[in-house]
C-alpha cells in the first residue's frame, strides 16, 4: 500500500440508514480515535445496512469493536470482504466463553486466614526443628570423618560474612559511639557527673548496643543474601541437582553459613563494639576533655570483663539464629520470583525480631551479671 | 515496493575485542519466515536482540518497517514497537501475574481496550494458542513446558504484531509438543499474515516452518535464500549441518515446499 491511502479507520454515514466503515481497523491504527468511533457505532440502530468491504487491514481489537457494537450477533444487511469477513469470524467463533469467575471472599474466609495462619506458623515450627535435626544429624555423620568437613566453603563464607562487613559495622559502630557520647555528655555535664560517661559507653556499648547492632547489620546484609542464594538455587533446581548427586545441600550449604555465621559474629561484635567505643572516646574528649588516657584506664574498672563475655555469648546465638533462619526461610523458596522476594523480606524480618526477643530475655536471665551495684 | 520489515545494514558487533559481526547485512520481506541459523556462538541471538532494539549494534543500523527503533518521537516509538512480538527463549513469562494477567498485560499497557475487550480479547488468544480458558487463573509456575511457550506466544501476540520474532520456539520441547507448535505458527502465519524472524537449532522446525535461510557464518550472513538454494552450498558449516545424516532425515521427513 502506497503512504497516499487512507489508514485512519473511518465511519462515514452515507444516509438512508447505510454506513460505510474505511481505513484499518487495528489495535494500532485505532489507538487514536477508538473514543470516538465507539460512540459513532454505539449511536447507530440496529437494521443499518454496513459496508465493510473498504477497510484494508483489520485485526482481532478491530473486529471486536465492531462485533460488540453489533450486540455479538451478525446484522441483518452487510457487506464484507473475505479478510473482514475472517477476522470477524474468528472473534465470532470465541463467543459465549467466560472466564472461570475469581472465587468470592466469604463471611468465614477471615476466620479460614487466621486459622491458616496458625497452621504456617506451625508448620514454620515444624520445619524449623526438622531443619535443626537434619543439620544436628549431618554433623554427627561427619564426626567421623574429618576428611568430609566443608572446609573450603566455611573458610569462603566467614570471609564474606565476617571479612567483609567489617568497614561497614566499623562506620556504623563509629557514628553510633559519637552520638552516644555527644548526647550523654550534654547531659552529663548539667550534673556535673562528667566521669561517668566511660561507664555508660562502656556498659550500654558493650553489652547491649554492640551485640544487637551488628545483628541488625548482619542480618539485613548476610542474612538476606544466604535467603536469596539458597532461594535461587532451589529455583534454578540447583538444590536438586546436589541431592541427585548424593551430595547433601545442608553439609554443603546450609553448614557452612551457620558455622561461619556463628564464629563471625562474636569478632564483628568485638570489632564494632571496639570501633564505638572509640568514637565515644573521641567525642568525649573534645566534648568533656576527657583524656583518652583517663578513658582507657577507667573502663576495665568501672566495666567488669564478664560483660564483654557476656556479648561475645549474644554474638553467637545471634549468629547462629541470623544464619539458620536465612537457611529456613532460603529452603521453603518456591520457584518463582515473587515468592523469592517475599521469603528475603520474610527472613531479614524474623532475624531481626527473633535476635531482639531473645536479646530480651537474655538481659532478664542474665540480670545479675556484670552488673555492678 | 514496501521497504523490508526488517533492515539491518552494515552491522558490526564488537564484544571486548572480538567482532562478533562484521560488516552483515540482512533484509527480511513482508510475509517471510526466515530462519536464522549458524554455529553455536556465531551470534545468532546477539543479532535477534539488536532488531528488537534490546541491544545497539557497535556499527551500522537497524531498521524495522523503515523506520528506526531510536529515531522519532516518543509515541512514535511505542507505535512502532506495538508492530512487532517476540517469544524468549524461555518463554520469560511474568512469574507474579496469571496466564490472563500476562496477556492482558501488552493490551492493558496500550490502554486502548476497554476491560471486557481485553476479556474477549485474550480468550479469543488464547483459544489462537489452544489453551484451555480453565487454565487462564494459573501462574506460569504452574505449567508445563509447552503451556509456558504457548501463553508466551499469545503474549507476544496479543496486540496482533506483523512481524513475530521467536528464539529458539521448540527448544526444550518433546517432538509431539514441538510438531503441535511448528503447526500452531504456520496457522497463524496464514491467519494473520505475518512476517516471521526465529532463530534455531532444531532441523525439523526448520524444514517446517522457515520459507528462507539466511545462515551465519564467518561473523556475516554466508547465504540467504531458500532452503533448497541453501543446501546446495560448499561450506564447512552448511555442509554439517543440512547433510549430516539427521538433516537428510528431518528434511526428507518435511519435503521443502508441501506446505
Amino acid at each position: 500500500m502506497s503512504a497516499a491511502e487512507p489508514t485512519a479507520p473511518q465511519l462515514e454515514l452515507l444516509g438512508e440508514g447505510r454506513v460505510a466503515l474505511c481505513g484499518h481497523w487495528s489495535h494500532r491504527d485505532l489507538t487514536r480515535s477508538i473514543a470516538t468511533l465507539r460512540r459513532a457505532l454505539a449511536r447507530l440502530p440496529r437494521d443499518t445496512h454496513w459496508d465493510l468491504t473498504s477497510i484494508g487491514r483489520m485485526d482481532s481489537f478491530g473486529a471486536l469493536v465492531i462485533w460488540r457494537a453489533w450486540g455479538r450477533t451478525w446484522p441483518p444487511h452487510v457487506a464484507l470482504s473475505p479478510v473482514v469477513r475472517e477476522a470477524l469470524d474468528r472473534v465470532a467463533a470465541a463467543r459465549g466463553e467466560s472466564l472461570p469467575p475469581q472465587p468470592r471472599p466469604r463471611m468465614t474466609a477471615a476466620l479460614v486466614l487466621v486459622g491458616e495462619g496458625a497452621f504456617r506458623l506451625g508448620r514454620h515450627a515444624t520445619d524449623f526443628v526438622a531443619l535443626l535435626g537434619r543439620i544436628a544429624l549431618d554433623v554427627m555423620a561427619l564426626a567421623g570423618q574429618p576428611g568430609h568437613w566443608p572446609l573450603r566453603e566455611i573458610t569462603a563464607n566467614l570471609y564474606k560474612v565476617g571479612v567483609q562487613a567489617m568497614p561497614v559495622a566499623a562506620l556504623v559502630g563509629f557514628l553510633i559511639g559519637v552520638v552516644l557520647s555527644y548526647l550523654s555528655a550534654l547531659q552529663l555535664q548539667t550534673f556535673g557527673a562528667d566521669v561517668f560517661i566511660v561507664n555508660i559507653l562502656g556498659l550500654g556499648i558493650i553489652r547491649e548496643l554492640g551485640p544487637v547492632l551488628v545483628s541488625v547489620l548482619v542480618a539485613g546484609r548476610s542474612g538476606s543474601a544466604m535467603t536469596a542464594q539458597i532461594g535461587v538455587m532451589r529455583v534454578t533446581e540447583e538444590i536438586d541437582a546436589l541431592r541427585v548427586m548424593g551430595v547433601s545441600p545442608y553439609v554443603r550449604l546450609v553448614l557452612p553459613k551457620v558455622v561461619a555465621l556463628t564464629l563471625a559474629m562474636p569478632m564483628l561484635v568485638l570489632w564494632t563494639s571496639a570501633v564505638a567505643l572509640l568514637g565515644g572516646m573521641v567525642t568525649a574528649d573534645l566534648q568533656l576533655n576527657l583524656g583518652y588516657g583517663f578513658f582507657i584506664q577507667t573502663l576495665p574498672r568501672v566495666v567488669p570483663p564478664s560483660n564483654l563475655l557476656l556479648a561475645l555469648v549474644k554474638g553467637l546465638i545471634f549468629g547462629l539464629l541470623i544464619a539458620l533462619v536465612a537457611c529456613h526461610f532460603g529452603l521453603r523458596v518456591k520457584p518463582n520470583t515473587e515468592s523469592l522476594a517475599a521469603k528475603t523480606t520474610a527472613s531479614v524480618v524474623s532475624a531481626i525480631t527473633l535476635v531482639i526477643l531473645v536479646d530480651a530475655v537474655l538481659a532478664i536471665v542474665t540480670r545479675r551479671v556484670g552488673v555492678p551495684y | 515496493m514496501n521497504a523490508p520489515v526488517v533492515d539491518m545494514r552494515g552491522i558490526g558487533t564488537c564484544f571486548g575485542r572480538r567482532w562478533v559481526h562484521r560488516d552483515l547485512n540482512l533484509q527480511v520481506t513482508a510475509g517471510e519466515m526466515l530462519a536464522l541459523v549458524g554455529g553455536s556462538g556465531s551470534g545468532k541471538t546477539t543479532l535477534l536482540r539488536q532488531m528488537v532494539g534490546l541491544l545497539t549494534p557497535t556499527q551500522g543500523q537497524v531498521r524495522l518497517f523503515g523506520q528506526s527503533l531510536t529515531g522519532g518521537n516518543r509515541i512514535e516509538r511505542r507505535l512502532l514497537r506495538q508492530r512487532f512480538g517476540m517469544l524468549f527463549q524461555h518463554g520469560a513469562l511474568f512469574s507474579a501475574f496469571s496466564v490472563f494477567d500476562n496477556i492482558a498485560f501488552p493490551l492493558r499497557e496500550a490502554g486502548v481496550a476497554s476491560p471486557e475487550e481485553i476479556r474477549d480479547l485474550v480468550a479469543l488468544k488464547l483459544a489462537m494458542v489452544e489453551i484451555d480458558l480453565a487454565d487462564a487463573r494459573h501462574m506460569p509456575a504452574e505449567l508445563s513446558g509447552g503451556m509456558v511457550k504457548r501463553v508466551a506466544l499469545a503474549r507476544a501476540l496479543a496486540l496482533e504484531p506483523e512481524l513475530l520474532i521467536l528464539d529458539e520456539p521448540t527448544a526444550g520441547l518433546d517432538p509431539d509438543r514441538s510438531e503441535g507448535f511448528v503447526t500452531l505458527v504456520r496457522d497463524l502465519h496464514r491467519q494473520l499474515g505475518l512476517t516471521v524472524v526465529l532463530v534455531t537449532h532444531d532441523l525439523d522446525t526448520l524444514a517446517a516452518l522457515a520459507t528462507q535461510v539466511a545462515v551465519l557464518a564467518d561473523q556475516r550472513i554466508l547465504a540467504h535464500g531458500p532452503v533448497e538454494a541453501i543446501m546446495a552450498l560448499d561450506h564447512p558449516f552448511v555442509e554439517h549441518f543440512f547433510r549430516g545424516e539427521r538433516g537428510q532425515r528431518a528434511l526428507a521427513a518435511n519435503a521443502p515446499g508441501a506446505q
